[in-house]
């Protein structure tokens, strides 16, 4: 590991000030990813802003939402009893995420930063673009089991490893920044990017800035909602596949409203977009499900080891809005 | 760098990129805590803070300045095993042994968790008001310690019995957070 200094900040703007103008410095979280990236020297910070004592309530807001503070623990927000009562599908996605000890360390805004655990990404000794810029991705012709099917680029097939950016992805939510030319808002959905040919450039936070807050907005119907994971092991794995889905049926057993996002499978978490539009206005079962979950992937393409994601997807997809549906698929 | 450690003031001079592993380890002798994957991986590290379970190899030492960790050494008291501990031995929940302290701690931490109703993946009812404890929720809840010997069966026995006897209001302490109520 490389040296650096530690500083603690006690507020958002004294975090920004002490990482000011450094673009080796890094703010920490749980430390729960950076710590094992710069022990890898994946991650060579030269100074560690410590955020941790940054706000971390967790405040219902007037309009129904909610308000988390970024220093918030992963645990707490799974906790929360707003959060399990009307964002269900956030608390399972969190609670389906790492072990009980990465979530007691791990924050709000670290699980929203955290880096791809692409194996080649990981190893100095292997070709990453992500890594180094140019140098190429021993990934696409590697082991790419975990890799991505949608929206990957020859640079990269990274996938973000979240399981909570899934279900902020599906709520809508917006993060709060602060930074060197002062507090921005942006869409979750936004705020990650494709990899394109500069996959080492991986959200649009500009230098310096810092995640204060995840605010969600209202959503009475996803109360009806959850979160299912597909791994390789029952428990402790990362992602093959993962939906996280919200669903509204009327009387008449129509889809009045659909949130939708898949996990594990691109290098951001992914709104369900078409699979909604396809959905909206559709009778709730099986048949509609599939034609969504089609029209979802039909863009999708696979590597060596990770082309049965694709089908897998789908199905996952058909199971969990089945399960939302009442038909424990 | 200043810490409580088993209900002990230390104060101990360390390199800042120093884990809090390798500072219980290196620099204070307590090697009850095991190095195991070093990434996170495996849970061998599990120490509490301030009574919640983390992972001490992914912790940097400079960040917990000032906090009270508990490590397996500080579960017993005068000679006399913790009653997690006890059952362990009872139940055959180690092998080798190299997990088993990170085994421990991280229960004690979970069965604050449980008290806390804090959910699991499996609990079905996110808005119950206290969780079921069953082998599905003990066996997620502990997912995060592996176990290369494949006591898991034991380790599961004791942990319930242990969980049984405390009765719901009263979690297994350590010795020293006995000592301090």
């Amino acid at each position: 590991m490389n040296p650096f200094t530690y500083e603690r900040a006690s507020d958002a703007s004294a975090a920004i000030e002490l990482a000011k103008g450094n673009a080796a410095a890094r703010y920490l979280g749980g430390g729960t990813n950076l710590v094992d990236l710069m022990r890898e020297t994946v991650e060579r910070p030269d100074m560690l802003v410590d955020v941790t004592g940054l706000p971390r309530g967790i405040e219902p807001r007037a309009d129904g939402g909610l308000l988390i503070g970024a220093a918030a623990t992963n645990t707490a927000l799974a906790a929360d009893s707003h959060v399990r009562r009307h964002y269900p599908l956030l608390a399972r996605a969190i609670l389906a995420g790492a072990s009980a000890q990465i979530r007691n360390m791990a924050t709000v805004g670290g699980n929203i930063l955290q880096r791809t655990r692409c194996r080649y990404f990981y190893d100095n000794a292997a070709a990453c673009n992500k890594r180094q810029p140019g140098a190429g991705c021993d990934a696409r012709d590697g082991f790419n089991r975990y890799h991505a099917i949608l929206g990957a680029s020859p640079a990269c097939v990274a996938t973000h490893p979240s399981d909570m950016c899934v279900a902020l992805a599906a709520l809508d939510a917006t993060v709060h920044l602060d930074g060197p030319t002062g507090p921005r808002s942006i869409a979750l959905a936004e705020l990650h990017r494709l990899p394109g040919d500069r996959p080492d450039i991986e959200t649009e936070l500009k230098p310096g800035e810092l995640i204060t807050a995840v605010e969600l907005p209202p959503l009475p119907f996803a109360r009806r909602s959850t979160y299912r994971k597909v791994r390789d092991r029952a428990s402790y794995a990362f992602a093959l596949v993962s939906v996280a889905a919200a669903l509204d049926i009327d009387d008449g057993g129509v889809v009045r409203n659909v949130r939708l996002a898949l996990g594990g499978v691109a290098h951001k978490p992914w709104r369900a977009s078409a699979a909604e539009a396809a959905l909206k206005g559709r009778p709730a079962n099986a048949e509609s499900f599939r034609a969504a979950a089609e029209a979802e992937l039909a863009a999708a393409t696979g590597l060596r080891d990770n082309a049965f994601k694709i089908e897998l997807a789908k199905r996952t997809i058909v199971a969990v809005l089945g399960e939302l549906t009442g038909d424990d698929a | 760098m200043n810490f409580t450690i088993n209900g002990q003031s230390v104060e101990v001079e360390a390199d800042i990129r120093s884990s809090l592993l390798d500072l219980l380890r290196n620099s204070l002798g307590f090697t009850g805590t095991k190095k195991g994957c070093d990434q996170g991986a495996c849970g061998a590290c599990t120490v509490l803070v301030d009574g919640e379970r983390i992972n001490s190899c992914l912790a940097l030492a400079v960040q917990y300045q000032g906090r009270s960790i508990t490590t397996v050494e500080g579960l017993g008291s005068d000679g006399a095993l913790h009653p997690l501990q006890q059952a362990f031995v009872e139940h055959d929940g180690f092998q080798c042994g190299y997990c088993t302290p990170g085994q421990l701690c991280s229960a004690i931490g979970m069965a604050r968790e449980i008290e806390r109703n804090v959910p699991s993946v499996v609990t079905a009812d996110l808005t119950a008001a206290s969780v079921t404890v069953d082998e599905t929720e003990l066996r997620e809840r502990m997912s995060g310690n592996l176990c290369r010997c494949g006591a898991y069966n034991g380790i599961i026995e004791a942990i319930s019995e242990t969980l049984a006897e405390t009765s719901a209001s009263q979690t297994p302490a350590s010795s020293h957070e006995r000592a301090r109520a």
